[in-house]
């Protein structure tokens, strides 16, 4: 109890005593990101103006503040459907490919039997296999199984796709929890699929939040096998919905800057929200 | 549970190790059948049930199609019906003598090169300077990581807009009295270039700082510390410890980085279009299998482009694999051999 108790102090201690660092540090830190936020602040301002403003001058701040743009967008019912199936897919590939890619780890990582370096490189050799190589074939695999312009389709690729990546840092993860735990569980009468349902998922959940997030944020993003696979707007997601209202609008910059800098809200959001885990399951991971 | 010692016997936990368990008296007696071929049919059935679906979907949708790209490379084909029309290695011939393909990886090389150049040493600095202790240090790492995970539409869609002769960048630049600067960044062929490796840079950055981080918060402490009472300085404990001890990530992050400029696609394909890349010197390989394959309706010649883009990177991969990350790939890309 003391222990424990001390150790806290002396952790709330350390965090209270964190050093003010040198002002050179702070300065270059400041340059950095005023850099990489620039064109961020831009995109976002800019949907505040009005576009005889942005024409007259390109880099001024918005004057008067103007919110019709944001508004329109946000009124009208093409960007929420894109969201919404941009959040279908998103988690969707997020709960496939992580379960699937859990459950192919834990063998991987637990089972011992013939075959498994031959499972596991097939695996890694994913890798070396990027969506842009695959697309063409992918494509028309997509096609003669009837699913263009549906979710599903994307929604397959994308988590066969995520497992090279899922397994190859889930797997350290796995191996990593204790002989002594899984040796309990059995003696206690667990089988080893119970013990995998009951357990394994609840001790490697640093590493399935880190590919969780990883995976999700792909999908928000990814870009081009939906521009391959959806062609009715309907069904558009949103980094589709982008280019389509960006070309559709392309007179009308103020509102394609409104419609950008609102599509990259939720990706933001969810980053900043798990940083410290994304962070913290590389770790693992690179360690190996 | 009456299987449960003979999967256990067949698992990961080693014969050795439940002997000693068995002295103590803890487990019943181990079944005295030994082990003949490493695992029984239950155990055989569980790995079926808890591998089978992510082997099928991998392979139905990641290796198939990538063996079908293969194939079909060999055919003059619509992209309607069963191919017929074999040309054998003729789209090959044609790829590697079209001027445009050639451009095209000589721009992916320049990628390639730069990237490396220009992130590789910030990205390091960046991550020492984030990896200090002080006040503020989560959430400067969250902004800079922020270009990272905005999709390649949006910065696509952004940069464009900031960068067009009319755009943010030129009006900024006139009004600080730098007019002279103002460029025609996207399609002036002498600077396009440049620009989409400032663009690159911006984006990517931030995934070499988060590996370089995770790679530094694994170093121990004590070797600094014992650095430190040994009178090194700043710099030389970054140059004598922390850089040695990142090897293995740097190479890891060359590794992604190669294979990702070798497949660039989607941010050159946002911003120059499919027309204007190649005339304005930033067309990549995929750029150009997609201008012409799918949307030439010549998908036959595409995949034969993807088989070229796959093999160029596959050989890249190997011999880089080969030569350098062999020492530290061990357990991280390939399985472990000892265990």
């Amino acid at each position: 109890m003391t222990a424990v108790a001390s150790a806290r102090a002396h952790r709330r201690a350390q965090q209270k005593g964190l050093p003010w660092g040198s002002p050179v540090v702070y300065f270059v830190a400041l340059v950095v990101i005023a850099l990489m936020l620039a064109p961020i602040a831009y995109i976002i301002l800019g949907g505040f103006r009005t576009n005889a403003q942005i024409t007259t001058d390109p880099a001024g701040f918005p004057n008067p503040w103007n919110v019709g743009n944001y508004l329109s967008v946000i009124g009208g019912g093409v960007f929420w459907r894109q969201v919404l199936n941009s959040t279908i897919v998103g988690a969707a590939t997020t709960v496939g490919a992580v379960g699937l890619g859990l459950m192919a780890s834990y063998v991987l990582a637990r089972y011992r039997f013939r075959g498994r370096g031959a499972l596991y490189s097939l695996f890694a050799a994913g890798l070396m296999f990027p969506i842009t190589v695959a697309i063409t074939p992918l494509y028309i695999v997509v096609r003669n199984l009837g699913l263009m312009n549906s979710l599903v389709g994307i929604i397959v690729p994308q988590i066969a796709f995520a497992l090279p990546t899922t397994i190859i840092i889930l797997v350290p993860f796995l191996r990593a929890i204790p002989d002594e735990i899984q040796e309990s569980a059995f003696i206690d009468g667990c089988s080893r699929l119970g013990f995998f349902f009951r357990m394994v998922l609840r001790l490697s959940l640093p590493g399935v939040i880190t590919t969780g997030i990883l995976v999700f944020i792909g999908s928000w993003n990814s870009y081009l096998l939906p521009l391959f696979i959806l062609n009715h707007e309907a069904s558009f997601t949103l980094p589709l919905g982008v280019q389509a209202f960006s070309s559709q609008y392309s007179t009308d910059t103020a509102q394609v800057l409104a419609f950008t800098s609102l599509s990259m809200i939720p990706a933001l959001v969810f980053f900043s929200l798990f940083e410290r885990r994304i962070v913290g399951g590389l770790t693992g991971a690179v360690k190996g | 549970m009456s299987n449960t010692r003979e999967t256990t016997s067949a698992g990961p936990v080693s014969t050795a190790d439940l002997a000693r368990r068995d002295g103590s008296g803890a487990v019943a007696p181990l079944p005295s059948k030994p082990r003949r071929r490493g695992i029984d049919w239950s155990g055989r059935l569980e790995i079926a049930i808890l591998a089978g679906p992510a082997v099928v979907v991998f392979v139905a949708f990641v290796i198939f199609p990538v063996v079908m790209a293969a194939y079909y490379g060999f055919f003059r084909w619509a992209g309607y019906g069963p191919p017929t029309n074999f040309v054998g290695l003729q789209n090959y011939l044609v790829i590697l003598q079209d001027p445009a393909f050639l451009q095209a990886l000589g721009h992916n090389a320049v990628i390639v090169v730069m990237s490396l150049v220009l992130q590789g040493p910030a990205a390091i600095l960046l991550a020492l300077l984030l990896n200090r202790k002080m006040r503020g240090q989560s959430i400067i790492r969250v902004l800079i990581f922020v270009p990272y995970v905005i999709s390649e539409v949006v910065v696509g869609t952004g940069w464009s807009l900031i960068l067009q002769t009319n755009g943010g960048l030129n009006g900024f630049l006139r009004n600080a009295g730098l007019g002279w600067v103002a460029h025609d960044w996207l399609a002036d062929p002498s600077v396009a270039v440049w620009t989409l490796m400032g663009i690159l840079t911006w984006k990517y950055i931030g995934f070499a700082v988060i590996l370089f981080l995770a790679g530094l918060q694994s170093i121990p402490e004590e070797l600094y510390e014992a650095a430190a009472l040994d009178g090194a300085s700043y710099w030389q404990i970054q140059r004598r410890i922390t850089l040695p001890l990142l090897g293995p990530t740097l190479r890891i992050w060359v590794f992604l980085s190669i294979i990702g400029a070798l497949q660039l696609f989607d941010l050159v394909y946002i911003i120059w279009g499919q027309y204007v890349s190649s005339t304005a010197g930033t067309s990549t390989m995929a750029t150009y299998m997609v201008t012409n394959g799918r949307n030439a309706g010549n998908y036959g010649y595409g995949n034969a482009v993807a088989v070229v883009i796959f093999l160029i990177s596959l050989v890249v991969a190997l011999l880089y694999q080969r030569f350098v990350l062999r020492r530290d790939t061990e357990g991280a890309l390939t399985e472990r051999k000892a265990r």
